[in-house]
């Protein structure tokens, strides 16, 4: 398997506050990577690093072979960006749209696949100022796909949306993935994670502070917890092992004529690995 | 792909009613109401001259001004806000083929205005035709020259699409007057007068003036001439020096 993108030990600082301290990861061609963290981790500053919007102060970076800091049009040829905000000429239909970006490369997609792939197709005559948000957002995704792009960028793709926009957009990544298309993706949602990303690398205070599969963050960083009330207290007791504390925790309370109230067990979630790893206020926007 | 771009930006030009009645009627619109009101002829520096020809060239002037400075910076700055601009920096359009057709487009729209202000001079004020035509088409790319440096130089430093209409009314109007675009400065008093001598709008309509009524060269005033490339110069700068495709940070 290719490497699409290394990043070693990149350092960003704005006006003498550090926004990166030291961020290293790869991601796999045919890979979707999440980038996952709060607001302010460093999230937006690594990927704009990767496509090219900003500089480093010091570390390498190579995106598909190429130092994206020259933005050299080889590579602006084979990457797609999905922007957190940005707009189009509200006076432009769909397809417009997707043809003016097509124009831009050698070897686009062809338009109406595209505005099928993205679900605007019966919206593709309709001016860019009539669309809802969710539709916008699509848009967005269509134009970052119409020059066939074999990496792109999906910084904070649901951002703002309602459950069921979520669902949908989610079941596009997931097209692009069976595409073969390498996906960068960050988000600060942690089921987006999990449902999308093969792995997620989480990212605090200009730091990667975790890098696994989701499963393996779970598996890794938790045990299982078992609570009950004793006496009416609560008792917290955590177990590598749960099946054979929760024996123990049993037999000696039957044993002992004793019964264990509200007793519950408890399997970590990605998000309990995600709070323990970026601190619980962090999170308290 | 300059082509490509260029039909997009006159398409969303055309398309877009707040840009085409600001930037191309508005002038058309002024030049009727002048035309109007001021009657037959007005003396400059003791020269009788039909107002009809003084106004048309006020105008196309202020055509200049209003399509290549104000209407860029509102373009730009609107586009940088929204994202437009980032966006485009991760395609493979060359920034500089970006910017050449949004430099033509102007110059398309603006030489289509001037079009229209003859037209609507000779058809309806019985105002003359330019003296020397190749001067007069010198004087549309000098305008558009000039004035979009001056353009992209304000739209790298105005901050906000909020402010950017403002600004540019306020510094376009009042240079506008001040440089005799809607009627002779001779009368002004002396303050106006030295305000009016350091503008560039003032001296672009001196060439203005030359080519389309005098049938002069439009190199017959060097200073003039000089002023204007300057201005536009020094908005070019600070352009190269300012310009950003980012939005400012939120």
């Amino acid at each position: 398997m290719t490497t699409a993108i290394v990043a070693n030990d990149l350092h960003k600082s704005y006006d003498g506050v550090e926004a990166l301290r030291g961020v290293s990861f790869e991601v796999q061609a045919g890979e979707v990577f999440g980038l996952l963290g709060p607001n302010g981790a460093g999230k937006t500053t690594t990927v704009e690093i990767l496509e090219g919007y900003r500089t480093r102060d010091s570390g390498e970076v190579t995106v598909l072979g190429h130092d994206p800091a020259a933005a050299p049009r080889a590579l602006r040829e084979r990457i797609g960006v999905v922007l957190q905000q940005s707009e189009f000429t509200p006076h432009l239909t769909v397809r417009e749209v997707h043809r003016l970006f097509a124009g831009y490369y050698e070897h686009p997609r062809d338009v109406d696949e595209v505005v099928q792939l993205v679900g605007l197709e019966e919206k593709r005559d309709a001016r860019v100022k009539t669309l809802s948000g969710g539709q916008k957002r699509r848009l967005d995704l269509g134009v970052a796909l119409v020059g066939d792009p074999d990496l792109v960028f999906l910084d904070e793709p649901t951002t703002g949306f309602d459950p069921a926009a979520r669902r949908t957009a989610w079941d596009l990544i997931r097209t692009l993935r069976s595409l073969g298309k390498t996906i960068l993706l960050t988000t600060h949602y942690l089921d987006e994670a999990q449902q999308l990303a093969d792995r997620v690398a989480v990212i605090q205070a200009g730091r990667i502070v975790s890098l696994g599969t989701p499963a393996e963050l779970i598996g890794t960083a938790h045990k299982a917890e078992i609570r009950f009330e004793m006496n009416g207290e609560p008792v917290v007791v955590q177990t590598e092992d749960p099946t054979l504390t929760l024996h123990e925790l049993t037999s000696e309370a039957l044993a002992n004529g004793r019964r264990l109230e509200h007793l519950e067990v408890r399997r970590p979630s990605l998000e309990d690995v995600y709070l323990d790893l970026v601190g619980g206020e962090e999170n308290a926007e | 792909m300059l082509l490509h771009q260029l039909a997009h930006e006159q398409r969303t030009f055309w398309r877009s009613r707040e840009a085409a009645i600001f930037i191309f009627i508005f002038p058309l619109l002024l030049y009727t109401l002048l035309g109007s009101v001021y009657s037959d002829e007005i003396e400059i520096n003791g020269i009788s001259v039909p107002s009809a020809d003084i106004l048309l060239a006020g105008l196309f002037g202020y055509g200049a001004a209003n399509t290549a400075f104000g209407g860029l910076a509102i373009i730009l700055v609107g586009r940088r806000e929204v994202g437009i601009l980032k966006r485009l920096r991760s395609t493979p359009l060359p920034p500089v083929t970006y910017i050449a057709a949004v430099l033509s487009s102007t110059l398309l729209i603006f030489a289509l205005q001037a079009i229209a202000l003859v037209l609507l001079g000779r058809f309806v004020f019985d105002a003359s035709a330019p003296a020397n035509w190749l001067g007069f088409v010198g004087a549309v790319v000098l305008g558009v020259a000039c004035f979009a440096g001056l353009g992209v130089g304000a739209a790298s430093l105005i901050r906000s699409a909020e402010g950017v209409s403002a600004v540019v009314n306020v510094v376009l109007l009042p240079m506008a007057f001040l440089s005799g675009s809607f009627g002779p400065r001779e009368d002004y008093p002396g303050v106006l007068a030295a305000i009016a001598d350091v503008l560039p709008l003032t001296y672009f309509l001196d060439i203005v003036n030359g080519v389309y009524l005098d049938g002069e060269s439009l190199f017959a005033d060097p200073k003039a001439l000089g002023v204007v490339i300057a201005w536009g110069a020094a908005g070019l700068v600070i352009a190269l020096t300012r310009f950003s495709w980012m939005p400012r940070e939120r």
